[in-house]
């Protein structure tokens, strides 16, 4: 599946965009953030606070419990200042 | 007759006075128009600022906005309904979004285009960076405008 960052979660992680193939056990986004966090630093920087971290899969916003298998694209974000 | 949302991205500026003929001309049925121009201040907290730089996540910036004129359209009786947000390199004065709302009366039109601008500010996915002499930041999203969002959602 394909993974983006944006704003200060893609400054920290260091790159954009990236595809990942994380294990059977990884079902949720909040797997999944654990499971990146695992990476290396710059990855556990930019999820040192997972309740700050903001998801959408497949364009739509999700909760850290939704299910990702079958999801295209998984983005996180921090909240949003547009407007 | 059903009513079509006009949304646009764009890194260009936009004319307001433009946008709100686009939605007028050649109409009698309309008469109420709410325009909200949010627009680059020069300053934040006293301290001076260069300018903002609006990144966004295309593809979901459209959808999401789709999914917030959907629910306007479906609550309000709205004639027309135009959203444009900026994204890239916005100087002080310059405009950043807009949203027009168009129906027989003006209650509809001001609530759909405050409900908008809310769930905008909190769901769209955009990010705003500022650039000031001290060097460039994220903008902290605040509270109270969560709370802004909340207010809409359905008991």
């Amino acid at each position: 599946m394909k993974v983006k960052y944006f704003a200060w979660v893609r400054e920290r992680v260091g790159m954009a965009e990236e595809t990942v193939e994380p294990p059977a056990d990884v079902r949720t986004v909040n797997d999944l953030i654990g499971w990146l966090s695992s990476r290396g630093e710059a990855y556990a920087y930019a999820f040192e606070k997972p309740k700050v971290i903001r998801a959408a899969i497949d364009q739509a916003h999700v909760k850290p419990d939704a299910v990702i298998s079958g999801a295209r694209e998984i983005a996180f974000f921090p909240p949003m200042t547009g407007g | 007759m059903s009513v079509t949302a006009t949304i646009r991205i764009q890194e260009g500026d936009f004319d307001v006075a433009q946008e709100i003929a686009a939605l007028t001309k050649g109409r009698t049925d309309i008469g109420a128009v709410v325009t909200f121009s949010g627009i680059c201040r020069g300053s934040e907290n006293g301290e001076p600022i260069a300018a903002l730089t609006l990144e966004h996540y295309p593809g979901m910036a459209e959808a999401e906005i789709a999914r917030h004129t959907d629910e306007a359209l479906s609550r309000w009786p709205l004639q027309g309904l135009t959203v444009i947000h900026r994204f890239g390199r916005i100087a002080p004065g310059e405009n950043i979004v807009l949203v027009i709302t168009a129906s027989p009366h003006r209650q509809a039109a001001f609530e759909a285009a405050e409900f908008l601008m809310d769930y905008l500010k909190t769901n769209a996915p955009f990010w705003k960076r500022e650039e000031s002499e001290k060097g460039t930041s994220w903008v902290e999203a605040r509270d109270h405008d969560d709370a802004a969002t909340a207010r809409w959602t359905k008991p």
